[in-house]
């Protein structure tokens, strides 16, 4: 795509199934709902898109690199607790509005803190990425708790729960937020050696090493990079209610995952890219939003969107003979 | 230098370290706790692991398999909501019959898709997760369900009877864990299995039914899961939608914790038992120590990490990965 009269849209949708279906789904719902194509609504879609979203930038990361992240959404449901629980600390209570500062540093300092600490484990370990998350995200849930007390706690300054509905001529901050992150890990991973390595270290990690890549730490930054992303989509979430729950994110992992996968990525490592996630979250967002419209019972939502997550592993399995990857842990 | 006289002098006790990890803790938690050795408290802890325990047992098979099952906490949800909805209606005779079937068929389903289909099993139950969500919520209109007459119903053995002094849900866990133990190590179907997770390759050259094998070992998982739902409404004596939220991850957590290796092809089902009751005595012991309950879950945490991380450290001979 370097020289623009080389673009054909066909073979790019043909690389790129998941902006077919976003295109299929669009038009459906724009033909069969009155409210879905209205600019309010899209804008309403990028910001309900922008939380899971901003962890789906890091999922495809760490799942390109062969890892699997789990913990995000405890990770989420902390930094929220942090950042709005922060800024009611008697030290800061002279500081006015810009005791939103150092509360929001510290949320998203949890987040790479605890990132670290799971690409670490990870690498000194040689535990499988999946353990290792996955009883992260039962412990940092518990440290959620015991830090709550089981509370919710609710923001008493009121300039944080304003920022959410902000807006920057006709993008909401939320969606600019998420829009910018997805150009920055865009170019990590198309453009720089960090993103270069990603690829290398999930498509085959011997030959990685071999090639003098240091497989280890190189790991812990991507999960540094998902735990930032976290930390971030936990803040934005807690402005977005002007509180955080306990419970906040509970289920995010799978979300993302869905969007991830939908957009291309492999489990196996070495494949996928930051336009097909961006694909997969606006599909599932769409989707969301369009049925949410024409009222369709949340049960049923559930039930479309596992179908249609089963599916495409199934035509993907079909059309595409070298994606023979079963995960193998 | 610890793991250097493990593997040189006890390999036994190496490869037992998740029952010496268990046997630790009991005696530290004996030793802080003088209610915790009381017969009451482990009977307590015995029957309350058994619903865990009982779908561990299916998850173990089907992760020994090469595969994992995520959708084990729906298909919970399914089935208890499912044979407390029924009992009132058609009675218990009827409704446990058709709730199991109808457990069976949402296992068919996985097996049809990752094992004769073959598609990935993380994304397949992760997606069955959800619909199965959907249909609970979808069948109860998204209210919880109950057993209006609780007086009269022998339904009730399951959760809350006893035979001989022992709780049912102990005997279930305890006989079907048996049974299971005896499939996997001495009939044929139990070494097809480790066959087909050890190498789906070889044990296809080898005329392994390696599809058959992978099918079956989600009906196993379904069948577990539909043992547990009726200790579970049961006991309850009712079911809220979403009863089993999060309960393939706990199930995971001690499966994992009993050291079968989510590589599959190997585990076994004993070690599995000892994952559950491990789990379940640290939660107990924590309680009884005046913990509040989400502590357990930061101590699980360290616990998995450890026991999976001294596991795979014995297998590689060193303590520290070699990853640069």
């Amino acid at each position: 795509m370097s020289n623009l009269t080389d673009f054909n849209p066909v073979r790019w949708l043909m690389r790129n199934p998941i902006w077919g279906f976003v295109l299929i789904v669009f038009i459906f719902f724009s033909l069969v709902s009155d409210h879905f194509f209205d600019y309010r609504n899209f804008q309403n879609i990028l910001v309900q898109t922008s939380t899971i979203g901003l962890i789906a930038l890091g999922m495809t990361l760490v799942m390109i690199n062969g890892n699997i992240d789990l913990s995000v959404g405890a990770i989420l449901a902390l930094a929220a607790a942090f950042a709005v629980d922060v800024q009611s600390w008697a030290m800061f209570a002279t500081w006015g509005n810009w005791q939103i500062l150092p509360a929001v540093c510290l949320a998203l300092l949890v987040g790479i803190v605890l990132g670290a600490l799971n690409g670490f484990i990870v690498w000194k370990t040689g535990v499988d990425a999946f353990i290792v998350t996955l009883g992260a995200m039962l412990g940092i849930r518990g440290l959620v708790f015991v830090y709550t007390g089981e509370q919710s706690f609710y923001a008493m300054n009121f300039a944080y729960s304003d920022f959410s509905a902000l807006s920057v001529g006709p993008l909401p901050v939320l969606a600019i937020i998420f829009l910018l992150c997805s150009l920055a890990v865009h170019w990590v991973l198309s453009r720089t050696a960090h993103g270069r390595n990603t690829y290398a270290v999930g498509g085959n990690r011997e030959a990685a090493v071999n090639a003098g890549i240091r497989v280890g730490p190189h790991m812990m930054v991507n999960f540094m990079i998902i735990g930032f992303l976290a930390a971030l989509s936990g803040v934005l979430l807690s402005t977005q209610m002007g509180a955080a729950t306990p419970n906040l994110g509970r289920d995010y992992e799978l979300w993302v995952i869905t969007a991830v996968v939908l957009g291309g990525t492999k489990l196996t490592g070495g494949k996928g890219d930051i336009i097909g996630t961006f694909g997969g979250v606006l599909a599932i967002g769409i989707l969301r939003n369009g049925m949410n419209l024409m009222q369709v019972p949340a049960f049923y939502v559930y039930v479309i969107l596992g179908s249609i997550l089963i599916a495409v592993l199934f035509l993907d399995k079909r059309f595409n003979r070298t994606a023979d990857g079963g995960l193998r842990l | 230098m610890l793991l250097t006289r493990l593997k040189a002098g006890g390999p036994a006790i190496a490869k037992q370290g998740i029952l010496v990890a268990f046997i630790l803790f009991m005696i530290a938690f004996s030793v802080m706790s003088d209610r915790f050795m009381s017969a009451d408290n482990i009977m307590s802890v015995f029957r309350q692991s058994a619903i865990i325990g009982v779908i561990a047992l299916g998850v173990t098979i089907v992760v020994i398999g090469g595969n994992l099952d995520l959708s084990v906490g729906s298909m919970l949800s399914f089935a208890t909501v499912l044979v407390v909805d029924l009992h009132d209606k058609i009675g218990p005779e009827l409704a446990i019959p058709v709730m199991v079937l109808a457990t069976l068929c949402l296992g068919a389903i996985n097996g049809f898709l990752i094992g004769i289909l073959r598609l990935n099993s993380l994304i397949v139950t992760l997606g069955m997760l959800s619909a199965i969500q959907g249909l609970v919520l979808i069948y109860s209109g998204g209210q919880n369900v109950d057993i209006v007459d609780h007086s009269g119903t022998w339904f009730a053995i399951f959760g809350r009877g006893a035979v001989f002094g022992i709780a049912t849900p102990i005997i279930i866990f305890g006989v079907m864990a048996l049974v299971f133990h005896i499939i996997m190590t001495t009939m044929p179907f139990g070494r097809k299995v480790y066959a087909v997770g050890g190498n789906p390759t070889a044990s296809v050259f080898s005329g392994i039914p390696r599809s058959r094998v992978v099918f079956t070992t989600y009906l196993i998982s379904a069948l577990c899961v539909a043992v547990a739902a009726m200790i579970l409404g049961s006991r309850v004596m009712g079911s809220q939608n979403n009863v089993g939220q999060g309960y393939e991850l706990q199930v995971l957590a001690a499966v994992i914790l009993g050291g079968t290796s989510l590589l599959g092809g190997a585990g076994s089902i004993l070690k599995t038992v000892l994952g559950v009751l491990m789990l379940a005595f640290i939660q107990n012991g924590l309680i009884l120590m005046g913990q509040p309950y989400y502590t357990q879950w930061l101590v699980t945490w360290v616990v998995i990490i450890v026991a999976v991380w001294l596991d795979v450290a014995a297998k590689r001979g060193r303590l520290f990965s070699p990853i640069a």
